[in-house]
């Protein structure tokens, strides 16, 4: 899905932004705040409350009526768990992209589904169960709090939301923007990871560091760590790892942080980031010392 | 949410796996050769304690009963032995399944394929992780559920563990891949399948169910739903907070996964150790963390409490408010709390807690090396 186009081909040129559920609370007050941020939302969709406005945006029924009358592109999904498969779907028979799922809770078999079905119309998904994603200074497709966020050279992918805010803030207190801020997912499955990220900024002229946050659970981390060495990644990436302290087989928050079977501890995370070259904060706050020392060559 | 074996045999029968012939008895309740017969069995029979976790065979908790005089006694060990502290509370009777070859089997939701993966090797009774190690033993197959299970996929399989396109192993493939699918399993794993003359049974189960399938699926009849519940922990369920008990001195409540996490790892960094894991999640009202609190000093009994909240949808006026009720109520020293509070509303909820006399971090780190300090 890379496109030899940088951060662009992640967003596309222009984006015309579709918020799904936008009559709910959540869905009408991150609407709110991304038009605040400068984000540009043509449509909202909630099935039965067309001809309504929200921040005067105008909803329709159906996302094919609004694509039709508003020529949105991408959509971010605020719908409850039960109904956030057909709102995925009717957004990618819509041809958006990117599609940004925010609900947490959904099956995986249902994540699985909406993935594959996207794979297949190059149609990117981020999330579910994410904060979604920040490019400062151009827009917000998302719920983290704009404070926290301005232009500058770092890139952050991650698997969580509050923490990623911590770290964002840390960074910008030692005077350091952002280039891309990305939540990709607390969920077991997700549709965009640490590489297919790394993938996209590889060639992003702007990012010059990438920090990945990552946590327990599952194997994406030592899966990037293995895609860096091995691609001879050209831009320096730093890792923290959440979860240190974390039992074996205890569900911490995220549906995809367990540690089962031994597999899925910070401590075999943290070990594939050593042995691939990328530098560890052990710290969130150590993540801003790390960047600010990379960036002083 | 992890299933007992037997719980896991149930779902496969529904789906039309063959298994042994079987039925479970409760802890206290004794076995008898009469009660074997009414259910239909004969000795030899095997008795399986029920753990959700692994290692039950070597710890002995299957037994092979061969003469009625040993029945009583090995119903009595089983139910007494622990593995990593926990008793079973259920054990497996079934019938002793003779079989000239075993096989492995499983489907499960992958997630860096993000595809539904079939494994299966002609080895069974060997731990998966050892069959991937194991030169040409496995086959893995990868399934876009978005298409489906085929015929292709079936006679592959099929012609990998036994040589032949074989009808009833092909159909019992379909049947776990479809038990899968349609009642959200995130693994349904047989070892060992038994062979006898062409017919196939499930003699183990290990199944992992989608705890977000809660929606739509029946979740709270299963033991791991159950049975493993505190006070606290049902607490956690009914006010929608995340909560895992760890035992060691510092209260810990954070928003938000991932944040909560590094708390926890922040205060054993600077040397302290996490009494728990509880996140409060987006967004919580005042009444949510007074809960979480009262679960935390009730349950917990910790010697101090770090509360680090970087407020996005959460409002710090609501945390103050949480924080105060629950001081009030429960009657809790001042001194208890290191409060570190930043983002959405800050200044007012900054407010309510100084004019109560608590100090106010804004630097997580700060506030970690405080509540560390002199435990």
């Amino acid at each position: 899905m890379s496109s030899g186009r940088g951060i662009k081909g992640f967003v596309g040129d222009e984006l015309k932004l579709l918020v799904q559920g936008i009559t709910g609370r959540q869905g009408s007050f991150h609407t709110e705040q991304m038009l605040k941020y400068g984000t540009e939302i043509v449509a909202g969709v909630t099935p039965g409350k067309g001809g309504m406005e929200v921040h005067g945006v105008p909803v329709y029924d159906t996302v094919y009526e609004a694509v039709k009358e508003t020529g949105a592109n991408a959509s971010i999904i605020f719908v409850p768990a039960p109904y956030a498969y057909d709102a995925a779907l009717e957004a990618i028979e819509a041809r958006l992209s990117p599609i940004v799922i925010i609900t947490e809770g959904i099956p995986a078999h249902d994540t699985l589904k909406i993935v594959n079905i996207a794979r297949k119309y190059n149609i990117r998904i981020v999330g579910p169960n994410t904060p979604g994603f920040i490019i400062p200074g151009y827009t917000k497709v998302g719920i983290m709090p704009n404070q926290y966020f301005k232009p500058g050279p770092v890139s952050i992918v991650s698997r969580s939301g509050t923490l990623t805010y911590e770290i964002s803030w840390s960074i910008l207190k030692q005077g350091i923007g952002q280039r891309l801020v990305l939540g990709c997912g607390g969920d077991y499955v997700i549709g965009t990871n640490f590489i297919d990220a790394l993938e996209f900024l590889r060639d992003d002229e702007q990012t010059e560091v990438i920090v990945v946050v990552g946590e327990i659970g599952g194997d994406d981390e030592e899966r990037m760590a293995r895609y860096y060495m091995e691609t001879n990644y050209p831009k320096p990436v730093i890792g923290y790892v959440a979860g240190k302290t974390a039992p074996e087989g205890k569900r911490m928050g995220h549906a995809g942080a367990i540690i089962s079977g031994g597999t899925g501890t910070a401590e075999s995370k943290i070990k594939s980031f050593k042995e691939a070259g990328i530098e560890v904060a052990y710290r969130p706050s150590e993540v801003a010392e790390i960047v600010r020392r990379l960036l002083r060559r | 949410m992890f299933l007992l074996e037997y719980e896991g045999k149930e779902i496969f029968r529904k789906y039309g796996i063959p298994i042994p012939k079987g039925f479970v008895i409760e802890k206290g309740k004794s076995l008898s050769l009469d009660l074997v017969r009414e259910a239909g069995l004969e000795l030899p029979i095997v008795l399986k304690g029920q753990y959700l976790m692994g290692g039950r065979g070597k710890a002995g908790a299957v037994k092979i009963v061969r003469s009625e005089s040993e029945l009583d006694q090995a119903v009595k060990n089983i139910f007494s032995l622990s593995i990593k502290g926990s008793y079973p509370e259920y054990i497996l009777v079934e019938e002793f399944v003779e079989h000239e070859k075993e096989l492995y089997l499983s489907a499960l939701v992958s997630k860096p394929d993000r595809a539904v993966t079939i494994l299966a090797s002609p080895y069974g009774g060997v731990d998966v992780e050892e069959l991937a190690r194991r030169e040409g033993a496995l086959l893995k197959l990868d399934v876009d559920p978005s298409i489906g299970v085929s015929n292709h996929h079936l006679r592959l399989i099929s012609k990998f563990l036994v040589g032949k396109f074989d009808k009833p192993l092909m159909e019992l493939i379909r049947s776990l891949y479809n038990a899968v699918i349609n009642d959200d399993l995130l693994l349904a794993e047989i070892n060992p399948l038994a062979m006898l003359d062409g017919e196939y049974k499930a003699l183990d189960s290990k199944v992992i169910v989608d705890d977000n399938s809660i929606f739509r699926r029946d979740l709270e009849k299963f033991y791991e739903y159950k049975k493993f519940l505190t006070w606290g922990e049902k607490m956690a369920r009914e006010y929608g907070f995340s909560y895992v008990p760890l035992g060691g001195d510092i209260g810990i409540i954070g928003n938000g996964a991932g944040l909560t996490m590094a708390t926890l790892d922040l205060v054993a960094y600077y040397g302290a150790k996490p009494a728990n894991f509880l996140d409060v999640g987006g967004g919580a009202s005042a009444e949510r963390i007074e809960k979480a609190l009262e679960v935390l000093v009730k349950e917990i009994k910790p010697k101090k409490i770090f509360i680090n909240i970087f407020a996005g949808i959460t409002r710090c006026d609501e945390v103050a408010k949480g924080i105060v009720a629950a001081v009030d109520n429960l009657n809790l020293p001042k001194e208890m709390f290191v409060i570190r509070l930043t983002g959405t509303l800050e200044d007012v909820g900054k407010k309510i807690l100084e004019e109560r006399g608590f100090k106010v971090y804004i630097d997580m780190d700060e506030a970690a090396m405080e509540v560390a300090k002199n435990v």
